[in-house]
């Protein structure tokens, strides 16, 4: 089926198979590998797109859905080379160890400080936990959330102060 | 963090710069081996075996093979190869019988993934199901099933294991220390008691994946998410006997191995697909599933430990018995084993000791490396029984740790001495104790338990670990320098997350004296380009890759110093340098730059000395040595960490709910390099080991079937 959807700002038309999912369809037919398959089961959160406006995860919805869509990847983050606030504050807290959960990571972390742009910890915890993540253990990504929502001093260690 | 001031006399370590591989990751663009596309790519699929042990009757693949977009398609009959990183127990593909539920039987190349799924499901296997052997104890008994029964025709590594012809086990570690016996005299009370915990799954974000090429003339080359690539070019090489230049293993970004991905896996299957399907290259990536059992898991333990302890609370005797469930191959088993037998009664003095360290065939997906391997596993019953030795002698199980904690002058299980420069255990487990309110509740839980009416108790463990690697594990590291002054650093130390680069880029900072900035440390690894390292596991990785990296440094300075010597008519020793130039101690406006000796030197007219700078720097574990078969006297460990764990644990003491409050870890881990990393590590580390310890495990039927 023919479909077009627009991608990062970029329109592609693309003749794919009714079964192929929205992640196959950005890894293979693009090329934009920067959206991972963990678990291929909508459980690890490694797929993480935005589809008009609201995070989905790529593995669990078809390519054909998203005809006429708009679709938002880990490579619309950054501008210009320049990473995002969200990106920086990640960076700035050492919340990246292997990497392989970080594009959905950051994305849902997108959509959680769009709703809601002052979390609590709580709050965090909940826009983050379709999100796997084996390495961090979660905390360092939370400070960044923390920070990049002007709850925590760039660069203050450890206390999540002001819960 | 990044502005933290350092500890005195270092520019860069103990600083928490970003990481060198951070940008990359948050913005998509580090390439995984699940990224990577090759020209003229094949997908694999794989036929596993729905049983856990079973007679492969006959596979008819002659459907699969008609199937067009169909390359390849494998069975075991045509691989006279066997494999094996200890004991070369493993068929790549199963050959006669299946060994556990979901191991390989038959595989397949194709176009797409699509094409290979519908081969795999065109082969038919027949078979005649057998009684699995899935109890490690029953596995023991001599009327058990072999899982084996060639075991005694296996190669093994001689100087280490101890593999039992005739049984189910490829390796039995002895330890005796003292005269147990005797101690157990000497006790005013003996408390015995078993400790069981399951296998689990590591669960790297990224599942396990390879691309394979075999071209003609056996030139072979591997792109797989290994944590170990010179560790996977050498057994690849021993079951085909290729020679090591035939074969090129590189390895990108890895997302996350947990010491699941330290050894060889899917590889030689795809390789052999390759040279099947007339060299194209052939990718595979693990479904999640196949992760849990076509690949290796974390051996469960049984242990038994027998305590013999005087009224003032030292332990004079234990004797310690562990079965571990290897699977149904020995690859990471026997050496967790071997570690295990060491270091099994953690750290504690114990004069008098007993261990028999068994690794034992089962009919189940085979374990292997998983992060802190032969410690973290018999930690949760050691500490456990530690705990109830104390109460059974009514003495506070801090004080009665405290008591038989190692020290300085303290002889450990393998006739090693604790220095002052060992670590201290007593320190972390104080900072714990602290950290959580040992021994008493706060006002404010006084009050929670009241409201709530649940209760709240704490705890506290120690731990220790040393590297598990062989006597001459060694590595080196290549630093070079560009025409700007910059430099590239090559080492075979594998980014699986745990922020090595980083790391090594500072410590080469450090050393050379130059701004971070202009410190390259390249990420993806390739056997052809970087020198040898053993393998990135046994938290072994900063401290001889880092020291490689120092010496590495220095041998460049030398040359650089040599170079200036002579552009500066000066002697090397005058000699002194800053992140840009080199410069005569006395004189310091008589200098030459680094950038204008980096490939050497050219004089006004043109007359040149010198050439490329290129430091080299080798690193050998020193002083270790092999455990004796029957005593396990001798030198294992390059170095221990010591730590601590303390919780505090709110129950519902109608349900047993439990919530966990606080939990506080201490680590003697020597000076830090970079704190955010060393944080991150100890984090991560801490919520997966509460993964295990509270909910993870492998549920099986009584066929052996993997529930979960």
């Amino acid at each position: 089926m023919l479909i077009s959807v627009r991608v990062n700002g970029h329109v592609y038309q693309r003749d794919v198979p009714e079964d192929r999912t929205l992640l196959r369809f950005l890894r293979e037919d693009l090329g934009l590998i920067g959206t991972k398959e963990g678990c291929g089961a909508g459980e690890c959160g490694s797929c993480t797109v935005f589809l008009d406006g609201r995070t989905v995860n790529g593995c669990m919805v078809l390519a054909v859905e998203a005809d006429g869509a708009s679709v938002e990847t880990i490579e619309g983050e950054a501008k210009d080379g320049v990473l995002s606030p969200i990106q920086a504050a990640l960076d700035r807290n050492h919340a990246v160890q292997c990497g392989y959960c970080t594009g959905g990571m950051v994305l849902s972390v997108r959509e959680l400080l769009q709703n809601n742009p002052r979390p609590t910890v709580e709050q965090i915890k909940e826009g983050i936990e379709g999100n796997f993540c084996r390495c961090t253990g979660y905390q360092q990504i939370i400070e960044a959330v923390l920070e990049v929502s002007g709850q925590l001093t760039p660069g203050a260690k450890g206390e999540l102060k002001h819960v | 963090m990044s502005d933290q001031a350092s500890p005195s006399g270092t520019t860069q370590i103990g600083r928490s710069p970003p990481r060198l591989d951070s940008v990359g990751k948050l913005t998509g663009q580090a390439l995984f081996t699940s990224d990577l596309v090759m020209t003229g790519m094949l997908h694999a699929q794989v036929k596993k075996s729905p049983h856990a042990r079973a007679r492969i009757l006959s596979i008819d693949t002659s459907r699969a093979e008609a199937l067009p977009g169909v390359h390849a398609v494998l069975t075991g009959k045509e691989l006279q190869y066997r494999l094996g990183l200890y004991v070369v127990d493993k068929d790549i593909l199963a050959k006669e019988v299946v060994r556990h539920y979901g191991e390989a039987v038959a595989a397949v190349a194709a176009d797409t993934v699509e094409i290979a799924r519908r081969a795999v499901e065109l082969i038919e296997v027949k078979y005649e199901v057998l009684t699995p052997v899935l109890d490690q104890r029953k596995a023991l008994e001599p009327d058990a099933p072999r899982v084996h029964p060639d075991l005694a025709s296996y190669d093994y590594v001689k100087a280490v294991f101890s593999p039992q012809p005739g049984t189910n086990i490829p390796n039995l570690t002895r330890l005796r220390k003292g005269d147990v016996e005797k101690g157990f005299a000497e006790a005013e009370w003996i408390v015995e008691r078993e400790y069981t915990n399951p296998s689990v799954q590591h669960v790297p974000l990224e599942t396990h994946v390879a691309i394979v090429e075999w071209k003609a003339g056996d030139e072979v080359t591997i792109w797989t998410s290994a944590q170990s690539p010179f560790t996977v070019r050498a057994l690849f090489c021993y079951t085909f006997k290729l020679p090591l230049n035939k074969v090129r293993v590189v390895v990108p970004n890895v997302g996350g191995g947990f010491g699941g991905k330290a050894g060889i896996h899917l590889e030689p299957l795809l390789a052999c697909l390759s040279r099947k399907a007339g060299g194209r290259p052939v990718k595979f990536q693990a479904s999640r599933e196949e992760e849990f059992s076509l690949l290796p898991c974390r051996s469960a333990l049984t242990y038994r430990i027998k305590t013999g302890v005087r009224a003032d609370g030292k332990i004079v005797a234990q004797q310690m018995t562990m079965y571990w469930d290897a699977g149904a191959y020995a690859d990471y088993a026997v050496n967790v084993t071997r570690a295990s037998g060491y270091s099994a009664a953690g750290p504690y003095e114990i004069p008098n000791a007993w261990i028999d360290a068994y690794t034992i065939y089962t009919n189940k997906p085979y374990g292997t490396a998983y992060r802190g391997f032969g410690h973290v596993e018999f930690f949760w019953g050691l500490e456990r029984h530690m705990e109830l030795v104390a109460h059974a002698i009514g003495m506070d199980p801090l004080e009665f740790r405290k008591k038989n904690l190692l020290r300085p002058g303290s002889v450990t299980l393998t006739g090693e001495e604790i220095t002052e420069h060992s670590g201290d255990p007593r320190k972390c487990l104080e900072a714990v104790a602290k950290a959580i309110g040992y021994g008493k509740l706060t006002p404010e839980e006084e009050a929670r338990q009241q409201r709530t009416g649940r209760k709240i108790g704490k705890g506290l463990a120690t731990l220790h670990k040393a590297p598990a690697m062989p006597s001459f594990t060694s590595t080196a590291a290549v630093v070079k320098m560009n025409s700007d002054g910059s430099v590239v650093v090559n080492t075979a130390l594998t980014e699986i997350g745990q922020g090595s680069t980083t790391a090594v880029a500072q410590i080469a900072a450090e050393r050379l004296r130059f701004p971070l900035e202009k410190v390259k440390v390249v990420v993806e690894k390739d056997t052809d380009k970087d020198p040898y390292d053993w393998q990135t596991v046994a938290s072994k990785g900063i401290i001889l890759t880092g020291r490689a990296t120092e010496l590495a440094c220095e041998d460049l300075l030398r040359q650089a110093y040599q170079v200036a010597a002579q552009v500066l008519r000066a002697q090397p020793e005058d000699l002194d340098h800053d992140g840009e130039k080199v410069f005569i101690r006395h004189h310091p406006k008589a200098s030459v730059s680094f950038a204008a000796m980096a490939v050497g030197f050219a004089y006004p007219d043109g007359n040149a000395i010198g050439g490329p700078l290129v430091g080299v720097g080798r690193y050998t574990a020193q002083g270790l040595s092999n455990l004796d078969k029957e005593t396990g006297l001798g030198l294992p460990a390059l170095d221990w960490t010591f730590g601590a764990q303390g919780v505090v644990v709110e129950v519902d003491p109608g349900t047993g709910e439990y919530t966990l409050l606080k939990v506080a870890s201490a680590f003697d881990v020597g000076r830090i390099i970079h704190e955010g990393i060393v944080r991150g590590q100890c984090v991560g580390g801490m919520i997966q080991g509460l993964g295990t310890a509270i909910c993870e495990g492998y549920i099986y039927d009584e066929q052996g079937h993997l529930l979960n």
